[in-house]
Formats: structure tokens, sequence, C-alpha cells
């Protein structure tokens, strides 16, 4: 079947889509967007969250043609060609990155709890994110990053690196 | 050499890192990271070409069973698909493995555990594959599988009396050997002391370990890219590529030249990609379709794709004198190594050698074996032996303090190796061991608050938002465990990394290439080879060459080893290329000058006031260097009695866990990790600290929820739905302590960080529970039913 | 396959009746797995997600219509206030994301014993309006569940709303599961004191073939609460009650081991949710005035 849907604010057309496959995999292997990663593809890890119609969702749970008409946003659309979005520098900076897998997803997460909550308690941040699976950190510098994130949005960040150890 | 026609996708790129990036000892900012935050690192599951094919694996369902005969042409005949092969297509050794060639590419008359390889397919969608793959007929004759370690060795009493073997039981089933050589993999020994001792105090322990996962959140995945010249580039997210040619090479009975090898992104390793996983089938479907072919596991088949942890049943014997002091340990430890050995017989090296802990006992008897099971094949994983048995030895410690009457902190204290000791194979520390340090540190630290049951925040409860206790039931525990690890590869085995180092002159900067083969995995070695090559050269601006095998071998990632060893590869041919430099600035300046040294971009010399600019120093040179480089030997042990200088170096770390368990409904939630470590210099702090928190999450996670559940053979869970892996709400917030205290043998004075967190957090969340609930607590995963006696 | 892409609740049905063998899909949470290991593979896909009508919620006769299409995420934000049960349940399903997509209508159509909806849907003696192009009905909640993944809903029909009266008094829903997030119960409760009725609702999930109640644990709470005339005193609960709720509570299950628990942990730890909820309503309803109600944050 065909699918056209807006990607990233771009309107895409994919012909000979298998009416099974998953908005994830039409995304990485039809539209050149391989950003969001499969890690599970039964929404136990979050790699591939993307937004759908503004919110998150797993990727791999859609139905390539629910997306039909949709707005997805990824992973690749949080930057512009020339910097990176405060979320994706604080995860740079605070070290919250290692092999970097769960990252995309979390990032678009991290996003949404951000944009939605300004500055969530670490309990809010917690549970906002307990649906994305890290296996290299510990999770200990995602909330570095996700505080440090907060606070620059918010427009009071006193500084970078150093207040992101957070190694108390 | 032939160069492939094209270049997939998402192949692997130089990495640059500049702007004050920083050089040994800053937090430098890792060169992937801000690809990996624009989704732009490309992941061997990202590898793309256009016309592409797509290979899966037709598994066993049987963990054992005889094949009859295979039927493929139904397969075959699928539209969109374009191979179908058997073992029959293997050209070369039909068999393979780490240390001993054991394992078949494709299954070979016997399958002997559920998920081993039988048939590949490849098409042009993976669904196509998929359902071609289900069309594939096998006819087994199904056998009753071994799935239990001891019964395997014929050992059903444990091994205790001194140099005997235990009451052998013949295995009747004329099935029951799954090798020719029998079901014993390796028999490790160590003896020293007394051998009849006696003591004051004696307490006994039987303890097992579940089997974990490395549950590595990248699934194994390729590329393989048939070449010109009748060979092939395979783009695979490993740990070790060397070893991966030359296991290749000899299943497609092709020479090195022609199987070339580059690292695509790695989505975590943990000892998991050590092995070869969809390396071979690749290759084989690329060779025989002469297109390229991507293979990239979903979850469920990287549960059966790649080795775990070694489940363990271990029984212990402490004797101590009455105020504390260790008299004598004897062990036996059983390793379940599964269908084939992988590195069973390396973990069964350290399982024995290591096994009663970092503490001082002059009389010693430790019997450890690796068993050939029909569960999954077991292999290397973060701890790699170290993590079973230290949930016996520092269980033995409590219950041995408890038997005192002793603080266990106290206990672990008055018989803590250090800096001189001689551990039970003989070996003497030769560098600091702040065992005691570790603990007493982490006994200083402020305890958590207590727990505020007034105001209640479910997410701060056993259950977190499943709202099961409002603090009903709830008790709190502390435990102390302490662990220690050997770095990088023992017994004698000729361990080196290979690194090649250019520096240049590039739009009129001095510009750094490090080139090894070392996999980065997500851990930071990239970070680690830039820092080095600022801080030895001088210069800012540091590339990394992507990791393939044009360059000699790194040897693993893994064992702790790679900022020791290919750190230390990459300094050595960096001091190689500063001799040049420095013998090229003499020349200009026309003398010899004796404190010159590299620094900012400079050749500078504080005594004689020099500042040359290394740019013209270079001008449009290219100076370069290769060199193997090694650290110093280790011996093979002594077969009978396990003596011998076998590990180049120990990581020692501790943990204080503090929890809060729902006694009533058995449910844990750790409320805070507090961990010390001597990391002898932390090369980037930031990175070690990262290390040690995702170390700690991994130990938490064996000891109260993280097991592969198997049934006469059969993996009951093989997904995330059931296999789990903590969350953020599962993970407390750390207190860490860093110390360095330099190794005077490694480069920089540096320790190997990465497995020593993940070997003392879990036993130390054990005993936090055992604390709380006054239980013994003997098996790993704890599961509520242990807690609730249900 | 073929992906059926309805618009409107007319043309579902139709859909439905052509296509009695098509899977629906709304949130995918459950089918695209099926799809997506190859354990499910369709003629096709029926994807309501399209229906405009699904994702609506009304009030009708002091009942929520809920639309079945409306995901656990909306029921948390906008009608935690007037469902506390089930916003409460919904809060432990999945993950956020998860939460965005899935929908009760869903879990009742899977109709999995592991549900997490359904023990506060049988707590609150839901109603499910079924819909098909013969007609619409409604199946009490207690009826719906026939057998493991089975429902009372016929080949042609499709499920459209749940009917919820929101509750006269306080509600409660506990769920066991080896992790402190994303979880598939091991075992899970819903409680829901009516008062206006004297009644007492429960629900007890992943710990029978069906999500069922346990009607000798109600009936007794409810006579030992009128007997003592406690629904008006609001006196303490006497010692022993609440336990003894527990254990029949736990009476009512008929749980096996499986990969998850053991059959003997699901009952004890039935007891003890049961005993547990039934304390926090209690004292949620000693200090209520009126029919108000308050929910756990």
């Amino acid at each position: 079947m065909r699918l056209t849907c807006t990607v990233n604010g771009t309107e895409q057309q994919v012909d000979d889509v298998w009416e099974g496959e998953s908005l994830l995999y039409v995304l990485r292997e039809r539209m050149g967007l391989p950003g969001s990663k499969n890690a599970c593809e039964q929404g136990e890890c979050g790699s591939c969250t993307v937004y759908l119609d503004g919110l998150p969702v797993c990727a791999c749970l859609v139905a390539a043609g629910q997306a039909e008409g949709r707005e997805v946003g990824t992973v690749e659309a949080l930057a512009d060609a020339d910097a990176l979005h405060p979320v994706q520098q604080a995860f740079v900076d605070a070290g919250a990155v290692q092999c970097g897998f769960c990252t995309p997803g979390l990032l678009v997460a991290t996003h949404d709890l951000i944009t939605r909550h300004g500055r969530p308690s670490d309990a809010e941040t917690r549970e906002a994110l307990a649906g994305n699976l890290c296996r290299c950190t510990g999770y200990e510098k995602i909330l570095d990053a996700v505080r440090l994130a907060a606070d620059r949005m918010a427009g009071t960040a006193a500084g970078a690196g150093t207040e992101a150890g957070g190694d108390r | 050499m032939s160069t492939p026609t094209r270049t997939p996708t998402g192949a692997p790129a130089h990495l640059t890192g500049s702007g004050g990036g920083g050089g040994v000892g800053a937090d430098a900012v890792r060169p992937d990271g801000v690809l990996k935050v624009r989704g732009e690192f490309a992941y061997g599951s990202d590898l793309w070409m256009s016309d592409m094919l797509w290979g899966v694996t037709l598994r066993s369902p049987h963990p054992y069973a005889r094949i009859r005969a295979i039927d493929t042409s139904a397969a075959a005949a699928l539209p969109g698909v374009s191979a179908v092969l058997t073992a029959d297509d293997v050209p070369g050794e039909k068999v393979y493995g780490l240390e001993l060639a054991d394992q078949p590419v494709l299954a070979v008359d016997v399958v002997r555990y559920q998920g081993e390889p039988v048939a590949l397919v490849a098409a042009d969608h993976p669904d196509t594959a998929r359902r071609a793959a289900a069309l594939i007929r096998v006819d087994y004759d199904v056998w009753e599988p071994v799935t239990d370690a001891r019964t395997a060795l014929g050992h059903p009493t444990w091994n205790m009396v001194h140099d005997s073997t235990p009451e052998v039981t013949e295995l009747s089933r004329e099935s029951a050997h799954l090798h020719p050589e029998g079901n014993l993999v390796r028999h490790l020994k160590v003896r020293t002391g007394n051998p009849e001792p006696t003591a004051e105090v004696v307490v006994v322990g039987e303890y097992e370990v579940g089997m974990q996962d490395q549950a590595f959140l990248g699934p194994e995945s390729g590329l393989a890219v048939p070449a010109e010249d009748g060979g092939v580039e395979l783009y695979v997210a490993t740990q070790w590529l060397h070893v991966d040619q030359r296991q290749i090479c000899s299943a497609l009975g092709l020479p090195p030249e022609q199987v070339r090898l580059s690292l695509a992104g790695v989505g975590g390793a943990f000892g998991g990609r050590e092995d070869l996983s969809m390396h071979v089938h690749a290759c084989l479907l690329a060779l025989r379709t002469g297109r390229p072919v991507k293979m990239s596991y979903n979850r469920e088949e990287s549960f059966f794709g790649h080795v775990h942890r070694h489940p363990a049943t271990m029984r212990y014997e402490h004797g101590a004198t009455r105020d504390g002091q260790l008299v004598y340990v004897k062990a036996s430890i059983y390793f379940d190594g599964g269908a084939y050995a992988s590195s069973t017989p390396a973990v069964v090296g350290n399982g024995g050698t290591m096994g009663i802990g970092p503490y001082v006992v002059p009389n010693v008897h430790v019997d450890c074996y690796g068993a050939y099971t029909n569960n999954p094949p077991c292999g290397a994983m973060r701890g790699f032996g170290s993590v079973q048995t230290a949930f016996a030895y520092e269980s033995q410690m409590d219950a041995l303090a408890a038997e005192l009457g002793m603080d266990p902190v106290e206990l672990r204290c008055r018989n803590a190796m250090e800096e001189g000791s001689a551990t039970p194979t003989g070996q003497v520390i030769d560098s600091p061991a702040p065992v005691a340090e570790l603990l007493r540190r982490l006994e200083a630290m402020p305890m958590p608050a207590p727990a505020d049951h007034g105001d209640v925040d479910l997410r701060d409860m056993p259950g977190g938002v499943s709202n099961t206790t409002h603090g009903e039931g709830v008790r709190r525990g502390v435990g102390y465990a302490v662990a220690y690890k050997n770095v990088a590869f023992s017994e004698g085995y000729d361990d080196h990394s290979t690194a090649r180092v250019r520096l240049e002159v590039v739009g009129g900067e001095a510009t750094a290439t490090v080139h090894t083969a070392a996999a980065e995995v997500g851990q930071g070695l990239v970070t680690v080879e830039q820092q080095i090559a600022r801080t030895e050269l001088g210069v800012d601006q540091v590339t990394v060459h992507p990791k393939d095998t044009t360059v000699g071998s790194a040897g693993s990632t893994s064992a702790s080893r790679q900022t020791y060893v290919t750190g230390g590869a990459v300094k050595a041919a960096c001091e190689e290329v500063r001799g040049q430099v420095l013998a090229r600035a003499e020349q200009l300046v026309g003398r010899t000058v004796p404190d010159l040294r590299l620094a900012g971009g400079l050749v500078v010399s504080d005594a004689e006031g020099i500042a040359v600019p290394l740019v013209d120093v270079l001008g449009d040179d290219v100076l370069e260097e290769t060199l193997e480089w090694r650290h110093r030997p280790t011996e093979a042990i002594d077969p009978e009695t396990g003596q011998g200088f076998a590990h180049v170096q120990y990581a020692f770390s501790a943990h204080r866990a503090v929890v809060d368990v729902d006694t009533e409904l058995g449910l844990v939630k750790v409320v805070e990790m507090a961990c010390t470590q001597d990391v002898g210099k932390a090369i980037n702090p930031q990175a070690v600290v990262g290390q040690i928190q995702g170390g700690t999450a991994q130990g938490l996670g064996l000891a109260v929820m993280e097991e592969i559940l198997i049934k006469d053979g059969k993996v009951r869970n093989p997904s995330f739905t059931d296999y789990l892996i903590p969350t953020i709400l599962d993970m407390p917030p750390m207190r860490i302590e860093v110390l360095e205290y330099a190794d005077p043998h490694a480069p920089y004075g540096l320790r190997g960080v990465g497995e020593a967190p993940n070997i003392s957090s879990g036993p130390a969340v054990l005993a936090a529970i055992r604390a709380a609930t006054g239980l013994p607590l003997t098996r790993v995963p704890v599961r509520p039913e242990h807690l609730t006696g249900t | 396959m073929e992906f059926l892409q309805p618009t409107t609740w007319a043309e579902a049905l139709e859909a439905r009746a052509a296509h009695p063998d098509a899977v629906p899909i709304c949130g995918g949470t459950d089918v695209m797995v099926g799809i997506n290991f190859g354990h499910l593979r369709p003629a096709q896909l029926l994807d309501l997600t399209r229906v405009a009508d699904l994702r609506e919620w009304t009030t009708e006769e002091h009942a929520v219509r809920l639309g079945a299409g409306v995901s656990y995420a909306r029921v948390i934000t906008e009608l935690g206030d007037r469902l506390p049960g089930l916003a409460m349940a919904a809060r432990t399903i999945g993950s956020p994301q998860i939460r965005n997509r899935g929908t009760v209508g869903g879990n009742l159509a899977t109709a999995s014993p592991a549900g997490d909806a359904h023990p506060a849907l049988l707590a609150a003696d839901a109603v499910v309006e079924v819909a098909s192009v013969r007609g619409s009905r409604r199946i009490p909640v207690t009826d719906f569940y026939t057998g493991p993944k089975r429902n009372a809903m016929d080949a042609d029909e499709l499920v459209a709303a749940v009917h919820i009266t929101p509750p006269s008094g306080p509600q409660q829903y506990s769920k066991i599961g080896t992790r402190n997030a994303m979880v598939i119960a091991v075992a899970a409760f819903g409680l829901a004191l009516h008062p206006d009725r004297r009644t007492v609702g429960t629900g007890i999930g992943s710990a029978a073939p069906t999500p069922r109640r346990a009607p000798a644990a109600e009936e007794f709470l409810a006579g030992e609460l009128d007997a003592a005339g406690l629904w008006e005193s609001r006196a303490e609960l006497p010692a022993g009650l609440a336990a003894r709720f527990g254990e029949l509570v736990a009476g009512s299950a008929a749980p096996i081991d499986d990969v998850r628990g053991t059959a003997g942990y699901r009952l004890h730890a039935l007891s003890v949710m049961a005993r547990r909820t039934l304390t926090w309503a209690w004292a949620e309803h000693r200090t209520a005035s009126g029919n108000d109600s308050a929910k756990e944050v």
C-alpha cells in the first residue's frame, strides 16, 4: 500500500508498504530515518519513541497505515543544522550517552517531559522515563541530563558540565 | 587487496574531536556523542544498501535432538527467496569457538540447545525470509536433554573431600555425553596450605546464581557485502574484530585478506558479542547470492543468539578463629556452560582463582568446574566468573560475621587483602589493594534519610506506582560487599593490542589520527584514545580511524582491558611518534635539548625557553608509527595446585546497598547504592563514574529480577516482557567515591574499571535484603516467593 | 494482508461484518507485537483509530460512557476524579508511550486475564457496550470474560464503549509486578466501596483463567459493614475484618504457576493486597464527607 504522512515537517510518500509493517520499519527502512531504534519490537524498551500527532509513542507498535495523514516527529528533527537542542546538548554534556542505542527514544521522551512539565522533580522524571530502558548508564547521568536540560531551558542554568556530575 | 564495489549507508566514519577536548584525566566529551544524540550514529542494524537481502536463521526448537533430515524445497520456492543454506553449504570448518572449536556454524546431525542455528534464508523482505524459514522441514529425533551441570558431570554430591573426586554416578543414557570428550569443559583446582584444616567457627552454605543475560539494547546485527575478489566485507557490531575474522575465515575457507571486517556501531555488549552470532551466516548468504545481506536479530532471537552468564551452584565452607581470623575456605563451584564451550574455560579460571574473594586465607581448597549441558551456551558477561562467586563468598562472610557476633564490615576488614598479600594461587599483590579502605569509606558515607511513610509517594515505595504498600510491611536493610576481579587476559595468554598513530598537519593544525581495531561498545574507548593522543602529542585535534582489520588486533573489548591494553598501545605508539618529532625539533634548533616536550601544539623546552609550533616541525610530512604493545606476561597455573602468576592486575570495588523490602509481599525497592572503587588513574572521570553506575545497575538487576528461566532446556522468557532489567524507577540515587592509587605496572597507573562494580553491587543488595528480612536467601535473583515463603 | 480504515462507526461495523476474521487494531500494543514476531498474520487489519466517536467520552445518566478508543493517558488526566479506580489501574500500565496508545477498549477486546483495567472495571460494576451492524447491546463486565483471552462478543461485534458509574465511595487498585515499573501483573486487585448501595465491588486479575470478582468476599464485607452500622458510623474496622476479607478474596482466585510467579504467591499476594486496599479505602471513607471521594495521587 501507499503511505503518505508528514515526517519532521515534510510530507513523505512511500509505496509498496506491506500492511503489517510498523511505523518504525517504514521510518528506518523506507524513509531513510534510522535514528529511531529497534530494540524490542514489543513496546518494552522505548528506543523507538517518536511523536505521533504530538504524543510520544512506540513506533514499533504503530501499524504503518495508522500513520496515514498523521504528523510524525523523530529524533532527527530535534536539532537544527547548526545547533543541538538543549535536551541533546545536556545528554552529551552530562555523559548520559554510552552505547547510545536508547538515546534517541530517551531524547524524545525527555523533550516531551520538559515541554509539558518545565522542571520536573526527580520522581516525575523517573515515572515519565520508566518506559525507556537503558542498559549502560544505570540512569544516574540521564537524570543529570534531564535536570541540566530543564534548567537550561528554564533559562536558569548556572553552567554546563560541572553541575551535571551529580555524583553526590 | 581488492576494494569492495560499494560502501553501505551507515559504514563507520572517522570520528574527530577537538575544541579543547581534554587529555588524560579530563572529562573529555566523547567524539560520537553528537552523532548519537542526533540519531545519526549508525549501528549495525542501521546499515543499508539498496539491493541488500535480509537474512534470517532457522533455529532448533529442541534442546537436544538428532536431525534425521532437512527439506528446504518449499522455502526455496517461495517468491522473493534468494538462498536457503544448511550445514552442507559451509565450505570450511563446520565448527568454531573462542577457545575450543566445538560449536557448529549450522547444526550438523545433532542440535544441543534450543535455538541452535539449523538453516539460513536470504530474501528481499525480512517477513518473506521469516515465512520461508518457517517452511523448512526439519525431521528431529528428540532426545532427553541434560540440564544440570552437576548431573552432567556425574557429581550428585558436593566435592568437599580433599583431593578426591566426588562420588560419580554413571550417566546411563548413551546420549548423555554431549561431546566426544565427555561433559567436563574444565576443572580448576586451587590448593594451598594445610589440606585438613580445622577452625573454632565453621559456616557452610550452598548458593545458586541464575542465568543472567547481557540484554544489550542493540540486537546482533551486521551487513555482509560480497567483494570482487571473491572475498567478503563484513560490517558488524562486535567486541573483537580479529577473533571474529579468524573464526569466519576458518568457516568460509578463505584467507584473512579476503575477509575484511569493520566495526559497525555497537549498541552495548557486556560480553555477549565476544562469540560469533550472525557473522558467518551473513557472509555465507552474501557469498552464495552475490548480494549484500543484512542480518538483524529481533529481541527474541537475540536471547537465543548470544551466550549468557553461567548459572552457578556453589558450596562453601569457611573456618575462622573466634576473633574473626579466616583459617580456611573450601569451595566447590559448578558453572553450567551450556551446549558449547565458548569461554567457559576462562570463566572457570576466574571462578576458581578468585573464588574466595579479596581476603587473605592461609588454607584454601577450591574445585571449580565447567560443564556441558543442553542449556543455552554460556560465556562472557561482565564480571566473568567472579559475579557468581561473589554472591557466595560475600554471603559466607555475612554468615560468619553473624555466627561470630561481629560487624560484617569489621570481619571483612580484618581479613582484607592488601598490597603485599598473597592470593591463594600464590601471587603476591604488587600494587595497591585498598580493600579495607574501600569498605571504611563506604561506612563513613552518610546514610539516606529514613523512610517517611507519612507522606506517601508511591514512586519511593516497593512496588512503585502499582500501589502495593503505603508503608505497611516495609523494613529497611543495609548490606555491604566487596569485589575483586582480574583485569585483562590471564593464565599466560599473549594479551596485546596494536595501535597506529599518525601525526600530520591538516588544515593548518597539527592533527593526530589513532587507528586501532579496539571495539567501541559504548564504554568510551574512542574518547580515551583521543585523550591519550592529546596528552602524549600535545595536540588538540585527534581523529579516531574507523575500527577495522586493516590494522592489527587490539584484542577483545572485555575483561576491563581496553583502556589498559589498547590505551597502552596508543600511548606507546604516540611516544614513538613523539620521539620522531622531538628528534626533528632538535635538528631544527641544531642541538640536543634535554627537557623537550610537546604541549599545546608546540615543541617546548621550559629550561631553554623554546616554543616551536608543531606545524613548523612537521611541515608537509606525515609521521606514523604502528606497534604492538603487551602488558607484562602472566603464567599458566599449575593444574594440580592452581599456583602461578595468573593475573596481571586486579580491580577492587565495594558497595553499600540500602533497601526497603515489603516483607509481606516480597517486593524490593533499592533506596540507595553507594560505591567506592580504586581505579588507579581516572583517564576520564565522567566515563569512570558512568561505568560504575552502569555496572551497579547490572549487579542490582541480577540480585532482584534478572534471570533467563529454563525448564527442561527450554527458555521460557525470551522477551523484554518477561526478562526484566532495571528501569529508571528501579535504580536508586548513587553515591560514588573514586580512589586513584596508581598501579606502577600499568599505563598512567590506571586500573580497568568496568567489571568490578558489576560484581560487588549484587551481593550488597542481597545482604541488605537479608538484613531487612532476616531470611538466609541463598539464591539470586531473589523472587517475591523467596521472601514470602510462598 | 489488507488494511481496513473506516472513518465512521457505521463503516467500522460494516467492515467488521464483512470480515469477521479481521483483527481490530487500535493502540496496537498487543496486535503489533504479534505481527512483529510473526505470531499473528491476519488477512485484514481493521484500524479503528480513525473513528472519531471511539475517542470520545461523555456523561450519560450519571455514568461515564468511555469510548473504546480513549487512551489510558486520557483516563488518567481527564477522568482521574470521576473514575479513580480505573485511573489508578491505568497508571500502572506499561510506559507513558504505551498509555498514550493503549485503550480500555483494547484491553476488553483482548480479554487477557492479565489486562490491567479489568479488576477496576469489575469492582466498579462497569457495563460493556458492544455493537455490530445488527445493533448494539450492553454486557455487564462480570459476564464479559468467558475464558482465557475470550469474551462474550460475537464475531461481528466491536467494543463501542464501557459505561462506568462514578463511585459513591472510595476505590483502590493494587498490582504486583517484579519490577517497580513496566510490568505485566503477577496479580492485581481492584476494590470499590459503594456506600450508596451498601455494596462492595472487587476484581481479581492475573489469578484465574479470566478476570473475575470475589463474590464471597464482597458479600462478607458488605454484610459485616451493614450489620455493625459501619457505613454510617464510619468507625474503625473491627480487628481481623480486613484480613478475613483478604482471605476470602484469595479464596475466589484460581491461579497457576507460570514464568511470572507461583500460584501460591499469587494467592498470598491477593490476600495482602485485598487487606491493604480495604484498609486504605476505609480510611478514605472515614475521612470523606458525603459522597465525595478522593484518589491516591
